[in-house]
């Protein structure tokens, strides 16, 4: 088998991937009669028209990059955390109370203050299931979900209850939120006109910080060879259940601070539906990452692409934004189908062995 | 008295759902099959179960053709989705955690997409009912908890030893937990692994589709975004608290259903208690019953979540 077809192969695999994601997302737009190839254009291109589209993108990207970030770790270490919105929404409500609680100290304290507070609370959060896992065999696929669930309901109720806006209660509809946030933990917007914020530099800082963690530490090491081999790892003296809670850690953390980085940056105060979707969505940007850091982050960018570009379809060509979700789903199924297509040895001889006896004969 | 009549009559009606979803979840799972998509199934379920006598029933014969119909439709679609989550685990052998999430939103999404295209927004449809049964229903308290339900109530909970029987009982049943206990074993006496599970991948998908299509039709009569609401998500938790058997899932369903209906009971009775914890109920039972039952960890198809390639020694 030469190099050249080896290549070959795994290009015609990849490009049938994508023409596969594009085929099942097309099944649905063409039931609800929309131009397919322009809906497509419309959400890949549309949001890189000008410069506070493409800072809308970013802005999405920053929360995406974060989240993934935690799930490919807890991926490797051998845990699909979908609980990412729980753990984010948890984050969120730390960060707003350490901002109620101490509103008057200086920025440069209560800004990372407020920042580590939400890392604890989603990573407090994180470590439910993991210790479910570790300990007591409980699946994370469930686990995870039914507390995405509770955390919502939990969320809610801090929102209308122990953290409700004052003026909210005696002059508003009662809109469960909290209070306008002090401005000691707002994150610089640094480009004048949009809403871009420093944000970006922490998903940045903390992409190099898993990388080097991940693959130059003794720890990302046992982590990674928790989720390669369980039995394997065990036997190589390291203590998986340890490894599995410490996995989920780092992942709640993430999540939780890239809630506290959505309300520091963008919305200022604790509001509902921050989380919606950013759970699922961290997966899908995790798998097409390569759950790698150096992939993450450009996986990001394209679904915070695909994000901006979902809301403009549904002006442009009548197609509602949750088509974006058909894609997201389209996409996690093509990609796990599409790795074990790939790592399928035998396949890639079976097709070198038709092709070539084709070119001789 | 009368609370207690409301709280199991309301208690039964919201089971039927997380009955008929996690009966086709057992399916899978006797298979070997771990489809969490079930929640994106539901969804599709839900949506064609309304679509159907909303856009084509209105001001055609009687509504009922068009509410079987759209049941039909719902089931279809539903053992379609099975079928295609088939190609992705029994075919390209993907995980299933994972590919079940990709189904879920795909699900999800795709339900989404086509009501805000051919609804809109926020319809009722009159949906099915179905008067209570002559006599029967007359009787004290019995009457009105058991015999003044939905037709599809009955059928559901017929399914249940329907669905036994067919596991335990018929050559197909058994070539089912075959496959999703030792693939291998079944593969040397020459019953076809992929085409069984490809099978059960239907039948628990009908299922789930059929079980959307109650929520919209029964239940809520009507169709949003939130109207599974993780039900899919806790069936797939009651085929592991019902250890896999079907009657134990019928008392697992009826069981969550009546910490689901609690918290409606407090909603609309204004108790001053935070709604919220009530609601966050049934999902805590989920969790501190697959933390303590032991036996549930134990009594898992033993081939579960593994996917069967005949070309490779194991």
């Amino acid at each position: 088998m030469t190099k050249q077809f080896r290549i070959l192969y795994k290009t015609v695999i990849l490009l049938l991937a994508v023409l596969a994601t594009m085929a099942l997302g097309a099944i649905i737009l063409l039931a609800i009669g929309a131009p397919v190839m322009k809906t497509y254009g419309v959400i890949v291109f549309a949001p890189l028209k000008n410069i506070g589209l493409i800072s809308e993108v970013l802005i999405r990207t920053i929360p995406l990059t974060i989240i993934a970030l935690g799930i490919a770790v807890a991926y490797r270490s051998g845990i699909i955390n979908i609980g990412a919105e729980g753990q984010m929404a948890m984050g969120i409500l730390a960060t707003t109370a350490v901002a109620l609680a101490i509103p008057n100290l200086p920025k440069p304290i209560l800004l990372p203050l407020a920042l580590v507070a939400g890392i604890t609370g989603g990573a407090l959060w994180g470590a439910i299931p993991g210790v479910l896992k570790a300990k007591l065999q409980v699946s994370e696929l469930l686990s995870t979900v039914m507390l995405n669930y509770i955390a919502e309901q939990f969320y809610t109720f801090c929102l209308r209850k122990p953290m409700l806006d004052p003026a909210e209660m005696t002059t508003g509809s009662g809109t469960p939120q909290s209070m306008r946030l002090t401005k000691n933990i707002w994150l610089t917007r640094f480009i004048p006109g949009t809403r871009l914020h420093t944000g970006i530099f922490i998903a940045i800082a903390f992409a190099i910080i898993i990388y080097f963690m991940l693959w130059k530490t003794a720890s990302g090491y046992k982590m990674r060879a928790a989720g390669a081999s369980q039995r394997s790892a065990r036997y190589g003296g390291i203590n998986v259940a340890k490894y599995l809670v410490i996995a989920m850690l780092f992942s709640g953390g993430f999540a939780g601070l890239a809630g506290a980085v959505e309300i520091c940056g963008v919305h200022h105060r604790a509001i509902q539906g921050i989380t919606s979707g950013y759970g699922f969505s961290g997966i899908v940007v995790a798998l097409f990452g390569g759950l790698h850091p150096a992939g993450i982050i450009p996986a990001a960018f394209f679904f915070g692409l695909l994000l901006v570009g979902g809301n403009m379809t549904q002006n442009a060509v009548g197609v509602p934004a949750n088509m974006v979700q058909v894609l997201q789903g389209v996409i996690i199924l093509v990609i796990v189908a599409t790795q074990m297509v790939l790592s399928n040895a035998y396949l890639m001889e079976k097709v070198w062995r038709k092709t070539h006896k084709e070119a001789t004969s | 008295m009368n609370v207690v009549v409301t709280i199991l009559s309301l208690a039964i009606t919201s089971s039927v759902a997380l009955l008929l979803a996690s009966l086709g979840e057992m399916v899978n799972q006797r298979a070997g099959i771990f489809n969490l998509g079930c929640e994106g199934i539901m969804s599709m379920g839900a949506f064609l179960g309304m679509l159907i006598p909303y856009s084509v029933g209105h001001g055609g014969a009687t509504p009922g053709v068009y509410n079987v119909l759209g049941l039909l439709a719902a089931t279809a679609m539903g053992a379609l989705l099975g079928l295609f989550f088939g190609l992705i685990v029994v075919t390209f052998r993907a995980p299933q955690g994972i590919a079940g999430i990709g189904l879920q939103m795909f699900g999800a999404g795709a339900a989404g997409t086509l009501f805000r295209h051919f609804v809109g927004g926020t319809q009722s449809v009159p949906g099915i009912t179905t008067p209570a049964i002559p006599i029967l229903s007359k009787i004290p308290f019995l009457g009105q908890v058991f015999f003044s339900q939905n037709v599809l109530v009955y059928i559901a909970y017929l399914l249940v030893p329907a669905i036994w029987y067919i596991l335990f009982k018929t050559p197909w049943g058994l070539e089912v937990r075959s496959v999703g206990t030792h693939p291998r074993a079944a593969d040397s006496i020459g019953i076809n692994v992929t085409k069984i599970r490809y099978q059960s991948l239907a039948v628990g998908g009908a299922l789930a589709g059929l079980a959307g299509a109650y929520l919209s039709l029964c239940q809520a009569k009507m169709f949003s975004d939130s109207i599974v609401s993780g039900r899919g998500f806790i069936a797939v938790a009651l085929v592991y608290f019902g250890h896999w058997q079907p009657v134990k899932i019928m008392w697992g369903a009826l069981l969550f259903s009546l910490a689901q209906t609690f918290q409606t009971i407090i909603q609309s009775k204004g108790i001053n208690f935070p709604y919220e914890f009530a609601v966050m109920l049934p999902y805590v039972l989920v969790i501190v019953v697959l933390a303590f039952d032991r036996e549930s960890q134990r009594l898992g198809p033993t081939a579960l979540g593994i996917p069967f390639n005949r070309e490779i020694r194991t």
